[in-house]
């Protein structure tokens, strides 16, 4: 694959570290800012985002440029209005963001600027997990350098347009990446998701105005402004524009991350990238993207890892980063500790999210235990209906956890039901 | 008396005012004051939290909803270092659990817990973006990764020498 099909990945060298502004220059950074500040106007790069096709890389994938879009047009400086990085990366399997951040933040720093541009926010923020040390100290420095180069701070280029940006260390908690509660978390609350409307566009951050993106969906962004929409859209193979992170973990030959084509079939991340499986361990199914994902089994392999395919093929395309469960590692444990995770991060704030993920952790811990009886089976059946369905629940991190519990259900009804009769776990018993 | 019982310095209560008039409510600044003071005296002790709470004009309830939402904060006193061992799914396959045993045996603890020498404490934690190199771990601010039980023996034998 040539250098230019990786824009996001091509200056990332973890022998030399990241790249130094001068050295960011030269490789073509802020030539996009340039375009953008100089000879287009905001509501132009909103314009080519939308044409690029560019999707929300956080999960969710929403149209970035319609995204955008619903944010009020006044320039910065008659409004506050902020642009925030979601550097919150804490899905489950997932390891994209952090290799963005710590290999090439100034990316990220270029990415916000334009964004800013975009929505006219004179305030960038960097919500960024706390365990992200290396990635912190990074984006420190590379703020640092871009505030001294001009590229941050007032009158930038001589535009008129202001921005800088602060970096947020956080404290832990999933629920921080989902984005109403990220903005609940910055005002210094406990971070409870908010209702919407008021969507975060006009009602944000301190009232204000506010988008949160995600690291990757930044980062691409100096490409799509320096290389155009219609290069960027035709990256992608399918419906989808532009590369993916994809990554792999589990019991591969090769785990790790790559860049490559959205819509890469997912049998050639897994075979081609990551190696295939290690010997004496077969595939038995996947999380497609992330934890909340669903599982598909080795049925799904030839599908392409774009939003639509995933969707179809009953998950979802998430954040890209697969978890592979092999045939020797027991289903029931795997949904176990996933629920114990989904369990132990939720908020608390409705009742069906706070009692009910706890409860399917203690009955997944009988079943696995071996005191499991055959009506757990439909109590939990019951729960991942009820939990997984929109609306039951205040936001999204109950039916991210039914959806590998219901699928789950349906693939391992066998092992459900060997657990419940041989009273236990087979494979911890052969361990 | 104790460090959680002395009253924080001028200069960390000054860093504290900053970081508040940088927000536009003073409550925006409450996560980065508890890591400043949790940076300086390893937790958050009450006498601690109060005097927060008070330069950040809230209540001291207010306040401890907070730190106690944030599992990164600590609200009770810690070892001069931590273990933080992921226990997500990626880890958990990779064997984890095995490792969360052999910590478990060597320090005499459980999760959660600090050793006697109060050199160590010992912490489950969420995936930590480690996990093509599974299972993984933080100890104080280093992340490690390919983790088994010789590179554990080793670094606890590291942590366990007396602070100069």
């Amino acid at each position: 694959m040539s250098h230019a099909e990786r824009p996001l990945t091509a200056m990332i060298d973890p022998v030399t570290g990241p790249p130094d502004c001068a050295a960011y220059e030269r490789a073509g950074g802020w030539q996009a800012t340039r375009t953008a500040l100089r000879t287009l106007a905001p509501a132009e790069v909103v314009d080519i985002v939308t044409r690029s096709r560019l999707r929300g890389r956080g999960g969710a994938g929403f149209g970035t440029g319609q995204k955008w879009s619903f944010v009020p047009r006044e320039p910065a400086s008659e409004r506050c209005k902020y642009l925030i990085a979601n550097a919150d990366e804490m899905e489950p399997g997932t390891f994209k963001d952090r290799w963005l951040m710590e290999g090439n933040p100034l990316q990220l720093v270029e990415g916000m600027l334009l964004a800013a541009y975009a929505i006219q926010a004179g305030h960038g923020i960097i919500f960024l997990r706390g365990e992200y040390h290396l990635a912190r100290t990074r984006l420190h420095d590379a703020i640092a350098q871009a505030r001294h180069g001009g590229w941050l701070g007032q009158d930038i280029l001589g535009s008129g347009f202001s921005f800088d940006i602060h970096v947020h260390v956080s404290a832990g908690r999933y629920i921080c990446g989902e984005e109403t509660a990220l903005l609940t978390a910055l005002e210094g609350r406990r971070a409870t998701p908010r209702s919407k409307p008021p969507f975060p566009q006009t009602g944000g951050l301190w009232g204000a105005p506010s988008v949160v993106n995600n690291v990757e969906t930044l980062s691409n962004l100096p490409h799509i402004i320096a290389n155009g929409p219609e290069w960027f859209a035709g990256l992608g193979i399918g419906p989808d524009g532009g590369t993916k992170i994809y990554g792999v973990s589990g019991r591969v030959r090769r785990p790790g991350a790559w860049e490559l084509p959205i819509g890469t079939p997912l049998r050639e991340i897994i075979e081609e990238h990551a190696g295939g499986m290690q010997p004496g361990y077969g595939l038995r199914a996947l999380l497609p993207g992330g934890a909340s994902t669903a599982f598909v089994d080795d049925t799904a392999l030839d599908m392409a890892m774009d939003y639509a395919s995933v969707e179809k093929a009953g998950s979802r395309l998430g954040t890209g980063m697969a978890i592979i469960l092999d045939d020797r590692t027991c289903p029931v444990g795997m949904l176990r500790n996933l629920e114990h995770f989904f369990a132990q991060e939720s908020c608390g704030w409705c009742t069906p999210c706070r009692d009910g993920l706890p409860w399917v952790e203690r009955l997944l811990d009988a079943i696995e235990a071996g005191t499991g009886m055959a009506e757990d089976i439909d109590q939990l059946d019951r729960h991942a209906r009820m939990l997984g369905t929109p609306g039951h629940t205040f936001c999204a991190h109950a039916p991210g956890a039914m959806a590998p519990l219901a699928s789950g259900l349906k693939l391992f009804a066998r092992d459900f039901a060997d657990h419940i009769a041989g009273r236990g776990c087979p494979l911890r018993h052969a361990a | 008396m104790s460090i959680a019982e002395q009253p924080l310095s001028g200069d960390l209560r000054a860093e504290i005012r900053a970081l508040a008039q940088a927000e536009p409510h003073p409550r925006g600044a409450s996560v980065a004051a508890l890591r400043l003071v949790q940076a300086h005296m390893g937790w958050i002790s009450t006498p601690h939290l109060n005097e927060v709470a008070d330069v950040l004009g809230m209540s001291a309830a207010d306040l401890d909803g907070i730190a106690t939402y944030f599992n990164l904060l600590f609200r009770r006193p810690v070892g001069r270092h931590v273990i933080m061992l992921c226990d997500s799914v990626s880890c958990w396959i990779m064997g984890r659990e095995r490792l969360c045993a052999h910590l478990c045996h060597t320090l005499d603890i459980q999760p959660g817990q600090t050793t006697a020498d109060d050199a160590i404490t010992f912490l489950p934690i969420v995936c930590l973006g480690h996990c093509d190199h599974a299972p993984a771990m933080l100890v104080d601010d280093t992340l490690y990764g390919d983790v088994d039980t010789p590179t554990l023996d080793h670094l606890i034998d590291t942590l366990r020498e007396p602070p100069p």
